[in-house]
């Protein structure tokens, strides 16, 4: 861009920022009329209006700064958590990106015809160039509600991740001195480093001398998860505790002989139930069948 | 053999271990609309895992092709896993059970060969590493092909 230019293209933003500025109550209005817009902001008219207004406002800004090409303008930061929810209300009510970007792009002819209309008044001078300066503004705006629904979007995964990471390894108490975990899911390292780190915890504070491990809930057990298996055993088996492994499944049982593990040092259940009366008949406890030694209700 | 058919049924993106999540996800739901077994199907499944993971860990990211076969008598899949990596110096050795070069067992790739009824491996130091597993469901000729 030759220097010329470049002043130019930054006199031009400055006349549509007053532009902005100046109609700035006109285009909340027509905005407020625009399927972003009323779709989102459903609860008054007013409401709309002023959501309109704020997002007028910072466009003024950016224009005014010349940073009409800037993703990143800081002109942007106060509206930012507002088109945020604006895109994710969109995209909640089955709205596509594509979808989104297009509506944003509908706001750009009410706004045109505005500032058509407002320059005529005026002398009618380099209309185009302002115009030009204009749509180049609204296409930034629909890259930063895009980027913005984007980043929106990462963080609820992340959130999710990080939520699943926790919730879902709860260690129960059986039987004085034996604890399970169901395990249920993938177990990548960092769930098998919670599943470890939960279930010593609970070896210490249950006082637990067995403590069984049920994958009936894992789909797969490959070798990585065989390893953090064996790892996790070892470790409890430190602390005083013997694992039992339960929940093996007939296809998993061929898979892991065909994987070539070898889990002859841990002892393993078909079912959970089984693991527990392993683990209580280790403990010296006897379950009575009330039925076989006649005995009365309880 | 008679004339083998295949169709492209998706190319995924090796990348991270979500990606292994969603290739476990892909090749058991390919698996089970062609009518693998139960047992079939949790085979493949972790073959499809181990080598994945190789990918990733060993190739640094790749993807994963899968195309579903027809041979007339009987369906099957085929599985191809690519990456740009360092490649495999003594495949021999790799393929022995116990040798890792990373913090693993040394199980995945001499287990993913004996999970599967085809196994072969494309690899040269420097020049990336190509792993092909093919997997018929029940009743069809497997033919034990150990190509290099």
């Amino acid at each position: 861009m030759t220097e010329e230019s470049a002043t130019n293209r930054g006199a031009s933003a400055r006349v549509v920022g007053d532009f902005l500025q100046r109609r700035r109550e006109q285009i909340s209005q027509r905005w407020a009329d625009e399927t972003l817009f009323r779709t989102v902001f459903t609860v008054s008219r007013d409401e709309t209006v002023e959501a309109a207004g704020a997002l007028v406002e910072a466009l003024a800004v950016v224009a005014a700064t010349g940073r009409i090409e800037d993703v990143q303008a800081p002109g942007f930061a106060g509206v930012r958590e507002q088109l945020a929810r604006m895109a994710a209300s969109r995209a909640r009510a089955g709205a596509t990106p594509a979808r989104i970007a297009d509506e944003v792009a509908a706001l750009h002819p009410s706004i045109s015809e505005l500032l058509t209309a407002d320059l005529a008044e005026a002398d009618g001078e380099g209309t185009g160039a302002h115009q030009v300066t204009l749509a180049v503004l609204l296409g930034t705006l629909r890259l930063v509600v895009m980027e913005t629904a984007l980043s929106a979007g990462e963080d609820i995964i992340e959130r999710q991740r990080l939520q699943l990471l926790e919730v879902a390894i709860p260690v129960i108490k059986l039987w004085t001195g034996i604890v399970a975990v169901p395990l249920i899911g993938t177990l990548d390292s960092a769930r098998s480093q919670v599943v470890m780190e939960s279930l010593l915890e609970a070896v210490v504070t249950q006082q637990a001398r067995y403590a069984i491990l049920d994958i009936t809930g894992v789909p797969t057990v490959d070798s990585l998860v065989a390893q953090h298996l064996m790892k996790t055993v070892a470790a409890a088996r430190l602390m005083g505790a013997e694992c039992i492994v339960s929940g093996i499944r007939p296809a998993i049982a061929q898979t892991i002989v065909h994987l070539g593990i070898d889990l002859g040092s841990v002892v393993t259940r078909a079912s959970l139930a089984d693991a527990l009366a392993y683990a209580l008949h280790q403990l010296g406890a006897v379950i009575v069948d009330r039925a076989a030694t006649g005995g009365g209700p309880r | 053999m008679t004339e083998t058919s295949g169709r492209l049924a998706a190319c995924l993106p090796i990348r991270s271990d979500m990606d292994l999540a969603w290739v476990r996800q892909h090749v058991r739901q390919a698996a089970a609309e062609i009518g693998f077994g139960l047992v079939e199907q949790t085979k493949l499944i972790t073959a499809a895992s181990e080598l994945a993971r190789n990918t990733l860990v060993h190739g640094g990211g790749g993807q994963v092709e899968s195309v579903v076969l027809d041979n007339g008598r009987a369906r099957g899949l085929r599985l191809t896993f690519t990456d740009a990596g360092p490649g495999i110096a003594d495949v021999e050795r790799a393929l022995t059970d116990g040798y890792t070069s990373g913090g693993g067992l040394g199980l995945g790739l001499g287990g993913a060969r004996r999970l599967v009824h085809e196994f072969s491996i494309d690899t040269r130091p420097g020049h990336g590493t190509c792993v092909t597993v093919v997997c018929w469901a029940a009743g069809a000729p497997r033919p034990r092909k150990e190509a290099r």
